[in-house]
């Protein structure tokens, strides 16, 4: 599974993106731009409403910016394709699919492939994602953690270069949170893929990212970049990470001084 | 185990009262036939032919007409429920349309079709193309987006994605609008038998009609009871497997306490 080293390299130039309603105009991004090498791991941290998500869906292709651009590898990125697919909050897993056609949905829509390759492909990644005993359960029957476990195998399955999570593990019990931690780190460290992780936990942003981009609300704003530069596989609980973590926060409530973790 | 023995019970319980109501003498047999003049006039319809040609008849139009209202009621209702154009026009229409009691349009379907199996399917039609609009609006109204996001992202668009994602994830919702536009369908088709006079093929609906006119409570009853239970069969035989299917999926109706 470990053929695309050097794709999936995304860059964000000047990108600003203003949400109008009858009411009110809200000024999501501001002039935002960002570089992420192929096979990094970068997670984006700020406060709910700063647009981080909005970042996501722009890379994503779901929203389209009003000014500025975001290349994939070099191509200008006008809308979804399935070389950056995205992991929601909710696991977004389709109810009238059992686990293992929620896999394969994706890689129906790869053109190039057999039925017995698709069928391969998936049953693989239910294996990594340690599905494999699911693969006929139905949505309803899995637990939270094992829903997302499922998205990220969904998302997996096609190949994609880039990985774009939006706050996968924030509706997680702790426990489960931190094995997926685990799961996550193991499989970037076998597959190098990118993946851009956005999230208001300074310590998973700490725990899972090369680097850790802070942004600031109204407008939102990239103000601060950390390199991480901890060994791997990290732990959520270790002390090192917990001082990072404090540094990155402390920083934080400088621009957002309303915010208290 | 239990729960059919109950509702064997209440049944028979339900029979012995008619029976006892009967017997006590207070009504005329020619108001009140007893269970078994029913069962004997079921008995005669059956072995004559009779019943199974007015039942294929009747069925054959409820099939054709419920057919061609969800044809159009499903479409229209999905496109309601995404285009302002649509909801706007077609959604009021049909909002206005389906209070009006199928029966209605009755005499509207006489004079434009006259007698005839065109008026039927009409009065069918009418019946049930409103409600499978509304029912279906409202079902694709509450989809989550986070589908339909989800699915763009994979490279889902067009076709691919009306048919992969919206259809199957407003299915709990397509479902409850043609069950409803399927009684709908039947209680139309019933009130049009019952009117539209026509020489090409007795239903139920023109037997319960004759019932009447010939004072022959036990054939008035005995349709009734027929008109019931293909309701109910066809509600088992059309809709149960449906529903069964979402339950395991969705992991819905669930009885709780």
């Amino acid at each position: 599974m470990q053929h695309q080293a050097a794709r999936g390299k995304l860059v964000v130039e000047h990108v600003s993106k203003w949400f109008r309603t009858r009411e009110a105009a809200v000024h999501a991004l501001d002039d935002v731009s960002l570089r992420v090498q192929a096979g990094e791991f970068v997670c984006i941290v700020g406060p709910s409403g700063c647009g981080k998500s909005t970042l996501l869906d722009v890379m994503a292709g779901l929203t389209t910016p009003d000014s500025g651009q975001v290349l994939a590898d070099g191509q200008l990125v006008v809308g979804p394709g399935r070389h950056r697919l995205v992991m929601f909050q909710e696991a977004a897993l389709f109810p009238w699919l059992d686990v293992l056609g929620n896999v394969l949905f994706g890689l129906k829509l790869v053109a190039e492939l057999t039925r017995r390759q698709r069928l391969d492909t998936a049953r693989d990644y239910l294996r990594l994602v340690g599905l494999e005993r699911f693969a006929r359960a139905n949505v309803h029957q899995l637990s939270g953690g094992m829903k997302q476990r499922a998205a990220l195998a969904r998302a997996l399955a096609p190949d994609p270069r880039v990985l774009l999570m939006d706050e996968p593990f924030s509706a997680l019990d702790a426990l489960t949170r931190e094995q997926l931690y685990g799961d996550v780190q193991r499989i970037w460290a076998a597959r190098r893929q990118t993946i851009l992780l956005v999230t208001h936990n300074v310590r998973e942003a700490a725990c899972l990212g090369d680097r850790v981009i802070l942004m600031s609300h109204h407008p939102g704003r990239i103000r601060e970049e950390f390199p991480v530069t901890l060994s791997r596989p990290r732990s959520i609980n270790s002390l090192e990470l917990a001082s990072y973590a404090l540094e990155i926060t402390s920083a934080l409530k400088g621009y957002v001084p309303e915010v208290v973790e | 185990m239990r729960r059919s023995v109950v509702a064997t019970l209440f049944f028979v319980a339900l029979l012995a009262a008619w029976q006892a109501m009967v017997i006590s003498g207070r009504w005329s047999p020619v108001l009140l036939p007893e269970p078994a003049s029913v069962a004997a006039y079921l008995w005669g319809a059956a072995a004559d032919g009779s019943l199974f040609e007015a039942t294929s008849v009747t069925l054959r139009r409820l099939f054709v007409g419920y057919a061609i209202g969800v044809a159009i009621g499903l479409p229209l209702g999905l496109l309601s429920s995404t285009s302002y154009f649509v909801e706007d026009t077609v959604g009021v229409l049909a909002l206005g349309l389906q209070t009006l009691p199928s029966v209605c349009w009755i005499p509207l379907a006489l004079l434009w079709f006259g007698q005839s199996e065109g008026a039927m399917l009409f009065v069918v039609i009418m019946g049930t193309v409103w409600s499978v609009i509304i029912a279906t609006d409202a079902g694709a109204r509450t989809i989550p987006p986070v589908y339909a996001r989800a699915a763009r992202t994979m490279g889902s668009e067009g076709f691919h994605k009306w048919t992969r994602v919206i259809l199957p994830a407003s299915l709990p919702f397509l479902i409850s609008g043609m069950k409803q536009g399927w009684a709908f369908a039947w209680r139309s088709l019933m009130a049009a038998e019952i009117y539209v006079t026509i020489l090409t093929g007795f239903g139920l609906g023109h037997l319960l009609h004759y019932g009447r006119e010939l004072h022959a409570m036990d054939q008035v009853l005995g349709i009734m009871l027929v008109i019931v239970v293909i309701g109910l069969l066809a509600d088992k035989a059309l809709f149960a497997p449906w529903e069964r299917f979402l339950h395991r999926r969705w992991g819905t109706g669930v009885k709780s306490g």
